[in-house]
């Protein structure tokens, strides 16, 4: 009886969206013949749909070299600050975590300035040394120029987490360590990044979850690349679309549970595997 | 982004007498003989029992509408909300329709969405009030636009006849004459960018407002509508020759890679650097207010010819207000639309920078020979409502040129970026627009 509120909330609040997104992914409304029960036909029509898995093999792409860059990066940062060898290392923390504050869409229409090769930074730059550098928002280069946003973003959030779990590892090691004769780079390796395991997992699963949700730096650049950056660059991108200017709400609905499970799939292979290496 | 095909206006009052002249005959015919039974009455009764109308718009010279006709009539209240431009707007107007509530009682729409609308009755069919007894009041272009299968559902507010609004400075400078066919335009741009190679005649980076324009001035009729049968073709013989123009523009990188409406656009039509553009009337209220630094320097001549001597123009854009069916106050919206589209509001409005759609303003000589200091004391109305005369006839829109609109560049933009040709990219597009069509019901192509 006792757990009744808790499972109202729950219900209202995580349950109710998630079934009601599953219902409308069984029909479908037209202009013209109003709303019918399609049963499973919108999944199948995801399933062969080329523009949804040209979205997702994107941002696959955007995990496998994005992810581990920006991660590396957080990790080089945690270790430099927390080896206490960096002269005003608070000064560091401070500034390499202070764009994690800055709301997304505004670091991306500032970045998105920055790219302008006419009147932004790389045409600044284009005309200051007499170089013609690539424009960073074709269309062959423009996931790179995103990114570069998201790993200005959320490098310090990275940092942040694997400083905290390096701050919690006894020191007693360190000192066992040292009279052992053990070199800085074996301490790294053989004591700092087991300990941290567990936050390097965690780092890795919201990075994944936050790759294929990209969608804020993609939708805020297409102004400035519309030709680069489709209607379907990524699957969310995708399903905001559908929803909004094709009013596909039911096919919208079904590519976003599809994306949630995918979602939830590799997430928890990531998570499988991490757990079972720190047992 | 797709064409921002609004009416950007400046509340720069001028100072002639344009609009208390220009008022007095419309009002005459609009309100006074437009008495086709009940529904006119209704709104008199409706104006003065009072009460409070919600209008979605963003077009900012409506807002002195609205408070005039509040002063005019005080038991009224006129609640203007601006929900967001053009595909924004819309967005909330389907979905508050779907919901069947918050439903606004007049609503701003782009002419090229129209169909779009009432074709899911999602309007109102203004002929109960005596809309169509207005026939003739309009220009020909927005006139046609409002009309569906025999039903009138919105009144054209602003219109965009197209024409060639060019930087008179930056053409002396470089001893290039106005150009009055394509052929001559392409050889201006050409002759442009080889004296200066940070200037361009012109800018694009894939606007389906821009290319079905010129696809319509062309003579190309892609989209053919009746009903629920739907014809999409991108092959006719208009439709090639603006594309093969306008490829050899782009094989050449004769066109400035600038998306329009962006900050670098405004910068380049300041400089110099984008040296003119073919695009609607509505250009005119925007220039003068989101360009005031180059004052002096525009001027506006028709728009270039296919045939040389023809006098062939078409749309760009140009909106209307419609009353959606589910409006719990239809009556005293249609006495606030009136009076925004054929009554007094036209004067408020085109004094604050708007292009009329009615042939009474146009056709006026007092609208037709005002100078304007902006364009070197150009008469420039009279080359606009020239324009508007010379629309070609028979153009129809897709009843779902909002999507359609929004995948333009995904397929024809294409060819701004890649190696794919204008033609190709509007195959890709003509192939999605089908699929789209049939999704949604339509018999498209079949």
């Amino acid at each position: 009886m006792f757990v009744g509120p808790f499972m109202l909330v729950f219900a209202l609040v995580f349950l109710a969206p998630i079934v009601y997104s599953l219902y409308l992914s069984v029909f479908r409304t037209q202009m013209v013949g109003g709303t019918t029960f399609v049963g499973l036909d919108n999944y199948a029509r995801a399933m062969q749909d080329p523009q949804f898995w040209e979205g997702l093999a994107r941002v696959s792409l955007f995990l496998v070299v994005q992810v581990p860059i920006m991660l590396g990066i957080a990790l080089l940062v945690a270790l430099a600050i927390d080896s206490g060898r960096l002269y005003g290392k608070s000064f560091f923390r401070i500034s390499i975590f202070m764009p994690y504050a800055v709301p997304a869409v505004v670091a991306s229409l500032m970045w998105g300035f920055m790219y302008g090769t006419r009147f932004g930074l790389v045409g600044n730059l284009n005309d200051a040394l007499g170089v013609s550098l690539p424009d960073p928002l074709s269309p062959d280069l423009v996931l790179a120029s995103i990114g570069n946003i998201v790993t200005w973003e959320f490098v310090g959030y990275n940092m942040l987490i694997f400083y905290a779990a390096l701050r919690v590892v006894p020191h007693s090691l360190y000192e066992a360590a040292e009279i052992d004769g053990a070199t800085q780079w074996q301490v790294v390796r053989s004591i700092k990044i087991p300990a941290i395991r567990g936050a390097l997992v965690i780092a890795t699963i919201f990075s994944i979850i936050g790759s294929f949700q990209l969608f804020n730096e993609p939708s805020i650049l297409q102004s400035l690349a519309p030709n680069a950056i489709t209607t379907s660059y990524t699957p969310n991108l995708y399903a905001y679309s559908l929803s909004f200017s094709g009013q596909q709400y039911n096919y919208s609905a079904t590519v976003a549970i599809i994306m949630g499970l995918i979602t939830m799939v590799i997430a928890y292979v990531v998570q499988l595997r991490g757990m079972r290496k720190e047992a | 982004m797709t064409a921002r095909t609004t009416t950007r206006t400046t509340r720069w009052l001028r100072g002639t007498a344009v609009a208390g002249v220009l008022a007095l005959g419309l009002t005459a015919c609009a309100s006074g003989e437009t008495d086709s039974g009940e529904a006119t009455q209704d709104a008199d009764s409706a104006l003065e029992e009072g009460g409070e109308i919600t209008v979605w718009a963003w077009d900012p010279t409506l807002e002195s509408v609205a408070a005039d006709f509040e002063a005019e009539h005080p038991n009224v209240t006129v609640n203007l909300e601006n929900v967001g431009t053009g595909n924004d707007q819309y967005t909330a107007l389907q979905n508050a329709i779907a919901a069947g509530d918050g439903v606004p009682d007049v609503a701003q729409i782009e002419f090229y969405a129209l169909p779009q609308f009432a074709l899911s009755e999602a309007l109102a069919d203004l002929t109960a009030y005596g809309a169509d007894e207005l026939d003739g009041t309009f220009t020909p272009g927005p006139w046609g636009a409002v009309q569906q299968e025999g039903g009138v559902y919105a009144l054209p507010t602003d219109s965009g006849p197209m024409a060639l609004f060019y930087n008179k400075r930056v053409f002396d400078e470089h001893g290039i004459e106005v150009p009055t066919t394509w052929e001559e335009y392409v050889e201006a741009a050409r002759t442009l960018h080889e004296a200066d190679p940070d200037a361009y005649l012109t800018n694009d980076v894939g606007d389906a407002g821009f290319t079905t324009s010129m696809i319509w001035q062309a003579g190309g009729r892609p989209y053919q509508v009746e009903g629920t049968d739907v014809t999409i073709d991108f092959t006719d013989e208009g439709t090639q020759q603006f594309t093969s123009t306008w490829q050899s523009m782009l094989d050449e990188e004769l066109v400035a890679p600038v998306g329009s409406w962006s900050d670098e656009w405004y910068q380049g039509l300041s400089d110099g650097s984008i040296a003119s553009l073919v695009i609607g009337a509505w250009m005119r209220g925007n220039l003068e207010s989101s360009v005031p630094d180059a004052s002096g320097d525009w001027a506006v001549a028709p728009m270039p010819q296919w045939e040389s001597g023809e006098e062939v123009t078409s749309e760009n854009g140009g909106s209307s207000l419609a009353i959606p069916a589910a409006s719990e106050n239809a009556d005293l919206a249609w006495a606030f639309l009136e009076y925004a589209t054929v009554g007094d509001g036209i004067a408020t409005r085109v004094d604050e920078g708007a292009f009329p759609a009615t042939v009474a303003e146009l056709e006026d000589p007092a609208f037709r020979e005002q100078e304007f200091e902006y364009f070197g004391g150009q008469q420039v109305n009279e080359v606009l409502a020239d324009s508007s005369a010379n629309v070609a006839e028979g153009w129809q829109y897709l009843p779902f040129q909002v999507y359609a609109n929004s995948i333009f560049n995904d397929t024809v933009g294409q060819a701004y970026v890649s190696d794919t040709t204008l033609t190709d990219g509007l195959t890709t597009w003509q192939e999605q627009s089908t699929t789209y069509g049939n999704d949604q019901g339509f018999t498209v192509n079949q």
